[in-house]
């Protein structure tokens, strides 16, 4: 069958299927996703044929392990497609990051150079911005536990969260928890400071 | 190890843009698909999907991965 002509509902009945339909539609999926692929990463540096094939047979377990959370509200290759990219896109930063602890990207976890920092860089800045950052850095110091600190920084300093994940153990959903807890109760706590985002965003837009 | 003033501002517009119920990146995997496909037509966004945006405004590996997905779906149409 040509793929161009398979829709979703057929996709997912073959791919869920068996014998010489489930085969062709395996075929035809893992070229597809290939093509995706390579349109996907042609202009990144050190992504080859190989990497992509890879990527494509570690996606394809994935997609297939998952056509149940297909909710058919876009074509099933776009969908299948963006699985692919999560897996080579994963891949491709474990290989970055694989040589860099986490104490080397954090190096003081207690954010204590933040006040500093800001006052050094900014000896002119705004007097609102200055106390906003000071309250900032008290609610970070009281309210905000030491995983939270240490992965809310990593993240500003660029790690991707997988690979904060891999240090502390933990998994990229749990990273992203972490991250997102801390940040709500950041902002819970300069708002009950008197700091709404709408001052946030006057204070910090560049 | 010091904050430069590039991050203290990603840190405030991170909190600024947070909201109380967010997409966790596992949940905007499975919808990023149809999130693509309607900006690339140009569509407006259904409720459901403006909890997608708001992920991509704060999640900075699945914006990266939405951007390898834009490329390959205009190529695609090109
Ligand atoms: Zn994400």
């Amino acid at each position: 069958m040509d793929t161009l002509n398979r829709n979703n509902e057929i996709w997912l009945s073959h791919l869920g299927g068996a014998g010489s339909d489930q085969q062709a539609a395996l075929a035809d999926l893992r070229a597809e996703l290939l093509r995706g692929l390579h349109r996907a990463f042609w202009s990144w540096k050190g992504v080859d044929d190989d990497f992509l094939e890879d990527a494509v047979q570690d996606a394809l377990l994935r997609i297939l392990d998952h056509l149940g959370q297909f909710a058919g509200r876009s074509r099933f290759l776009t969908w299948a497609t963006a699985i692919a990219i999560r897996v080579a896109m994963s891949e491709l930063r474990r290989r970055r990051w694989q040589d860099v602890s986490l104490d080397e990207v954090i190096a003081d976890a207690d954010f204590s150079p933040l006040w500093t920092a800001a006052k050094d860089a900014e000896p002119t800045a705004g007097w609102e911005r200055q106390t906003m950052l000071a309250t900032l850095r008290d609610i970070i110091h009281q309210q905000l536990s030491q995983k939270q600190r240490t992965a809310l920084l990593a993240e500003l300093k660029g790690m991707p969260q997988e690979e904060i994940a891999r240090h502390l153990g933990s998994n990229r959903n749990a990273v992203y928890k972490l991250t997102h807890d801390a940040r709500k109760r950041l902002k819970q706590a300069l708002e009950a400071a008197g700091y709404q985002a709408a001052d946030i965003h006057v204070a910090f837009a560049e | 190890m010091l904050l430069s003033r590039k991050e203290i501002d990603s840190l405030m517009k991170l909190i600024g843009l947070t909201q109380d119920v967010e997409l966790n990146c596992e949940q905007c995997l499975y919808l990023i698909a149809e999130f693509a496909e309607r900006e690339l037509a140009g569509k407006t966004l259904p409720a459901g999907l403006q909890a997608v945006e708001q992920h991509l405004s704060v999640c900075a590996e699945c914006r990266e991965e939405y951007e390898a997905l834009q490329q390959a779906l205009r190529e695609l149409s090109a």
